[in-house]
């Protein structure tokens, strides 16, 4: 380990707000082919950055087909309280989960994340849905896949395959949530950083 | 975090944090499956020494609903009745597997000595020490207070507190470890407490509390109180004689259908005014059998929401806990010793 390995912490963007514009404009394209409609469709979004994910892609598809109504078919589902990881790691506040006044019971839920890493989230989330029903079936929808899966599960819809390494880290910037400007939106590839 | 002793030591950051928590909590009881795995392979240990009935189930149901075993113990029928010494049943439960210890127990200050005492690593939850506190109780009125006070101000539940709520905490202060519990706590998130009860029935030094004393009930409705906080006439605690009858208790310090009228007439029958019991209510006594009736649901939603604040306190100390213990990286040197033993 000499002085000469150290790299400098780097940033790069990976998306801009106009390329995370359209991959969501793709996705709710690919979501209603896949569903052949709306129909009985429930958009469910994984906070925090899943949250708003969810809402602007469900407006997409109430523009795609006007059937959709977004306030009824969409929630939010929070996995603070199904990790497996909460005996080791520090206690979280959990944001709140809401059902759609549909419910999921026999229907089609795409649950809508930002970055697909490790797959645990994932796996967490379709535990906590079981808890909420029994849909008819569960699709997955992010923005970004980054890679490095510790589960076997894959993404139905992806924003923009990124390969990465382990030692780097993905940062997603949301309005919503991050308190960035629209124009300032996007995904960003940290390397080198401490963490 | 790592034990809950007390609402004095709370911040109002980790005050906030349960309240939150809880409220996410509480929608698991609407759900289809009624129970989380959070504390999946935990074991919650109630240490009860004095009795309870509603507690004891409330922290029962937290437990389970949030996945963990529970193992009930009361101090009579045990070999506590034998003499065995605090310290003797704790670590015999702890060898058992215990995570964490409920524990009421008769003297204040006994759940702060098993903490600081190094007998146990479990994690330590008060559920009421003599007249000292009964935190989870302080808490659980929070929620209901908090949620009628974001109702009426229109403001977002999530991270608000009770800045500008007048309470009033009614009866018997002297041996209330709930009221206790309750003046630390309000005041931390911004409510004004004031205590009503005959002089006899307030504790020596008051007067250093932050809260404002009367000793007439009637002059205290003239502050127009937000809420009120009905204590229940603890006879079991009454030795001496505190007041003279019951009649006049009653007619001076109890919410009587005159009271709760006047209390109903400041809300103009918009909303039904905030009154609040820890139970069990004497009617009769400290409340009217009316005025229990009409605030029964109120009551029934405390109880409800016992279960969530407990469930959120169980969850905020438990989880974590094991990355903060030396135990964990012990393994390797175990397994090393294990593997130079076998080659020798």
């Amino acid at each position: 380990m000499t002085e000469s390995h150290t790299t400098m912490p780097e940033t790069a963007q990976v998306m801009s707000a106009s390329d995370i514009d359209r991959a969501l404009t793709r996705i709710a394209h690919e979501v209603v082919e896949a569903h052949r409609g709306v129909d009985r469709l429930v958009l469910m979004g994984i906070p925090r950055r899943g949250a708003p994910l969810a809402r602007r892609l469900g407006e997409r598809l109430a523009r795609i087909d006007p059937a959709f109504d977004v306030e009824a078919s969409l929630g939010a589902l929070d996995i603070t309280l199904y990790r497996d990881d909460l005996s080791t790691s520090a206690p979280r506040t959990p944001e709140p989960t809401l059902v759609p006044g549909s419910g999921v019971d026999d229907a089609t839920v795409v649950l809508v994340d930002d970055v697909l890493y490790s797959g645990r989230t994932i796996r967490a989330a379709l535990d906590a849905l079981s808890a909420l029903g029994r849909p008819r079936a569960v699709r997955l929808a992010v923005l970004v896949d980054r890679g490095h899966r510790e589960l076997p599960i894959r993404a139905d819809h992806v924003g923009k395959n990124l390969p990465t390494s382990r030692e780097e880290r993905v940062g997603v910037a949301l309005a919503d949530v991050d308190g960035v400007a629209a124009a300032d939106e996007g995904v960003f590839i940290h390397r080198g950083a401490a963490v | 975090m790592r034990h809950l002793l007390s609402t004095s030591a709370l911040s109002r950051e980790d005050a906030l944090n349960i309240l939150d928590t809880a409220e996410e909590m509480s929608g698991v009881a609407t759900r289809h499956v009624k129970k989380l795995p959070t504390l999946r392979g935990r074991t919650v240990v109630n240490l009860f020494f004095e009795d309870s009935t509603r507690t004891r189930i409330s922290f029962e149901a937290a437990s389970k609903r949030l996945s963990a075993d529970v193992m009930n113990f009361s101090g009579k029928g045990s070999s506590v009745s034998k003499g065995e010494s605090l310290k003797d049943t704790v670590q015999t439960l702890e060898s058992i597997g215990a995570d964490a210890v409920v524990m009421r127990h008769w003297a204040s200050g006994a759940a702060a000595q098993l903490a600081d005492s190094g007998w146990t690593d479990c994690a330590v939850i008060n559920a009421g020490d003599g007249t000292h506190e009964h935190p989870t109780q302080a808490l659980l009125d929070a929620l209901t207070l908090r949620r009628g006070w974001a109702d009426r101000s229109g403001e977002a539940l999530r991270g608000s507190d009770l800045a500008g709520m007048k309470v009033l905490i009614v009866g018997d202060i002297l041996h209330s470890r709930v009221a206790r519990s309750n003046v630390w706590l309000l005041r931390t998130l911004g409510a004004e407490v004031g205590l009503v009860a005959p002089p006899t029935l307030l504790p020596v030094g008051v007067e250093t509390w932050p809260v404002t004393v009367h000793y007439s009930f009637d002059e205290a409705l003239d502050t127009a109180p937000d809420a009120v906080m009905m204590l229940r006439v603890q006879a079991e605690r009454m030795g001496g004689s505190f007041f003279p009858t019951v009649a006049e208790y009653t007619r001076r310090w109890g919410l009587t259908d005159e009271r709760m009228a006047r209390l109903e007439a400041r809300f103009d029958g918009v909303s039904t005014p905030m009154v609040l019991h820890p139970g069990p209510m004497n009617r009769g006594v400290e409340i009217s059998s009316a005025a229990a009736d009409s605030v029964q649901n109120r009551v029934l939603d405390q109880v409800a929401n016992g279960v969530s604040v407990r469930m959120a306190v169980l969850h905020l100390l438990l989880s974590g806990s094991r990355a903060a213990e030396p135990a964990a990286p012990s393994l390797p040197h175990s397994a090393d010793r294990f593997s130079t033993g076998s080659s020798a």
